[in-house]
C-alpha cells in the first residue's frame, strides 16, 4: 500500500524535488522496503547515464573566442562612448537636451527610431559574418546573384560593374528587418567586408528617414558611426540602400556610389 | 543562479554569459543536430541577448533567460519548425503509474554512452530538450518551467513521459541487439 503511494514521487525524489517532510517519510520506506529502493536504483542510473551521455559536444576554440571577442566589442563599444561624451559635455548637454525635448521632441522619436534601424543592422552585418554560412548565394558574379533573389523578395535591384574597382561581391541571402524581408549583400574590400541591406523603403515608419518617400535618388545621408561601423543610407526608386561596415568612410562612400550609378 | 535586484549593467552581462558558453553550444548542438546550424544559434543568441539585456529583470533567473532565447532561437529556425512536433497526451498532466523496475530495466539503466546518446537523439525535440536540461544542465523543476515556458505540472508530466520513451527506446536497442546475436 505504502508502495503506492510513493510510486509516483520517485522522480521528483532522484531529481531533488521532493519537499523535506516527504523526504524524510520516503527514506524511512526505502530503507524497509527493496522494491521501491530498487526502483531507486534504476531511475538513478537511467539519470547517471543521460548525464554523461547528454556531455557530448563542445565548440572548437575558435567559435568560442569568436562570440567572446564580439561580444567584448559590442559591450565596449556602448557604454564607453557614451560616457565620454557625458564627461566632456555633462552640463551644456543636459540644458540643451532639456530644451530640445520640450521643442523637439518628435523629431528625437524619429532619431531613436533611426538609431534602432541602425543598430539592429549592425547586429544583422555581425551575425552574419559570424555565422559558418555567412551567404546563401555563393557568387562574385552580379548576374548569378541578382536572379537568386527572384520569388524571395517582394522587388528587384540592380548591382554595379565591379570591375577596376577595389570591391568584389562575395554573394547574398535573404535577411528582415521589421518582420519585411529585404536582400543582403556582401562585399570584400582588401581584408573587409561590407554589407549592403535593400529594403523597401515603406518598411520604415514614416519619418524615420527625412527622405522617404523620394521619387528619385535622395542624396547619401551623411555617414554615421554605430557600434565602431561606418554606415551610409539612402532611398532610390522606392528602395532604401544601407551601406555597414568597419571600414573608412571613403570606402563606404565608393561603395554608395556604385550602387546609386547602377540604376 | 540569481542575480542581485539592483539595475545590471551592460558590461555585467559578458560575467553573466560567457561562463554558459560550453553549456549552451552543446544543447544548442543537441537541439540542432548539426554544427553550423548549432553555432547559428549560439550567435543568435549572444546577439539577441546583448540587444535585450536592459530588459532582463535582475533578481530573475539568467540561465533560463539565455536558454529561453536559445530555444525561442531555435523554435523559429527552418529546423526547428520542422522538428518540433506536438506531443500526444501532452494536455493530461497527470503522471501515469510508473512501471516497476525488473532485472531488465535495471540493465538498461547501464546501457552504455553511445547507445544512450543514440537513443536520445532518437527522442523527438521535446522530450529531448526536457532530459537534457534535467539531467544534464541539472535544472530545477521550476528553472525547466521558466525555460520552456510551460506550467510545473506539465514539467513533471512531460519529464515523466520523456523517461518513459528513453527507457522504451533503450528496452527496443537491447532487444535488437540481443536479436542480432
Amino acid at each position: 500500500m505504502a508502495c503506492e503511494q510513493w510510486r509516483g514521487q520517485l522522480d521528483a525524489y532522484v531529481d531533488g524535488e521532493l519537499d523535506p517532510a516527504d523526504l524524510r517519510v520516503l527514506g524511512e520506506h526505502l530503507r524497509g522496503c527493496s522494491g521501491c529502493a530498487v526502483d531507486v536504483l534504476e531511475r538513478v542510473q537511467m539519470k547517471r547515464s543521460v548525464q554523461t551521455a547528454g556531455k557530448l559536444y563542445t565548440a572548437s576554440a575558435e567559435f568560442r573566442n569568436r562570440i567572446a571577442g564580439s561580444v567584448a566589442k559590442q559591450i565596449a563599444a556602448k557604454p564607453r562612448r557614451a560616457a565620454s561624451l557625458w564627461t566632456v559635455l555633462a552640463v551644456p548637454a543636459l540644458s540643451v537636451l532639456i530644451l530640445s525635448m520640450a521643442v523637439n521632441w518628435y523629431v528625437g522619436r524619429e532619431s531613436t527610431r533611426r538609431q534602432r534601424v541602425y543598430s539592429e543592422l549592425a547586429d544583422l552585418h555581425v551575425s552574419a559574418l559570424a555565422s559558418a554560412v555567412p551567404v546563401d548565394v555563393v557568387s562574385t558574379d552580379r548576374h548569378t546573384v541578382k536572379p537568386w533573389f527572384q520569388g524571395k523578395i517582394p522587388f528587384s535591384f540592380n548591382l554595379p560593374e565591379l570591375q577596376g574597382t577595389e570591391f568584389t561581391l562575395r554573394g547574398g541571402r535573404v535577411t528582415y528587418l521589421a518582420q519585411t524581408p529585404g536582400a543582403h549583400l556582401i562585399y570584400q574590400v582588401r581584408k573587409h567586408e561590407v554589407s549592403v541591406f535593400i529594403f523597401q523603403d515603406r518598411t520604415f515608419q514614416d519619418r524615420t528617414f527625412e527622405d522617404r518617400g523620394d521619387e528619385t535618388a535622395s542624396p547619401p545621408s551623411v555617414p554615421v558611426h554605430v557600434l565602431s561601423f561606418n554606415m551610409e543610407n539612402w532611398t532610390q526608386n522606392g528602395l532604401r540602400y544601407f551601406v555597414v561596415g568597419d571600414v573608412g568612410p571613403e570606402d563606404i562612400d565608393a561603395l554608395s556610389k556604385l550602387l546609386r550609378d547602377a540604376h | 543562479m540569481k542575480v542581485p535586484e539592483e539595475r545590471v549593467s551592460a558590461a555585467r552581462f559578458e560575467e553573466l554569459a560567457m561562463p554558459l558558453f560550453d553549456q549552451l553550444y552543446n544543447f544548442a548542438r543537441w537541439l540542432t543536430q548539426d554544427t553550423a546550424e548549432a553555432e547559428d544559434l549560439v550567435q543568435e543568441t549572444y546577439t539577441k541577448a546583448l540587444r535585450g539585456f536592459s530588459s532582463f529583470q535582475a533578481g530573475t533567473n539568467f540561465r533560463a533567460w539565455m536558454y529561453r532565447i536559445l530555444r525561442n532561437s531555435f523554435l523559429s529556425s527552418r529546423t526547428g519548425l520542422k522538428t518540433m512536433v506536438a506531443i500526444d497526451g501532452e494536455a493530461d498532466e497527470s503522471i501515469l503509474p510508473a512501471e516497476t523496475a525488473t532485472p531488465e530495466t535495471i540493465l538498461i539503466g547501464q546501457a552504455d554512452r553511445e547507445t544512450v546518446q543514440q537513443a536520445l537523439e532518437d527522442l523527438p525535440v521535446p522530450y529531448r530538450e526536457i532530459l537534457l536540461l534535467c539531467e544534464v544542465e541539472e535544472m530545477s523543476y521550476q528553472e525547466i518551467a521558466e525555460t520552456l515556458a510551460i506550467p510545473l505540472g506539465t514539467v513533471m508530466s512531460r519529464l515523466f513521459r520523456a523517461r518513459k520513451a528513453l527507457r522504451d527506446l533503450l528496452c527496443k536497442k537491447s532487444a535488437g541487439g540481443r536479436h542480432g546475436v
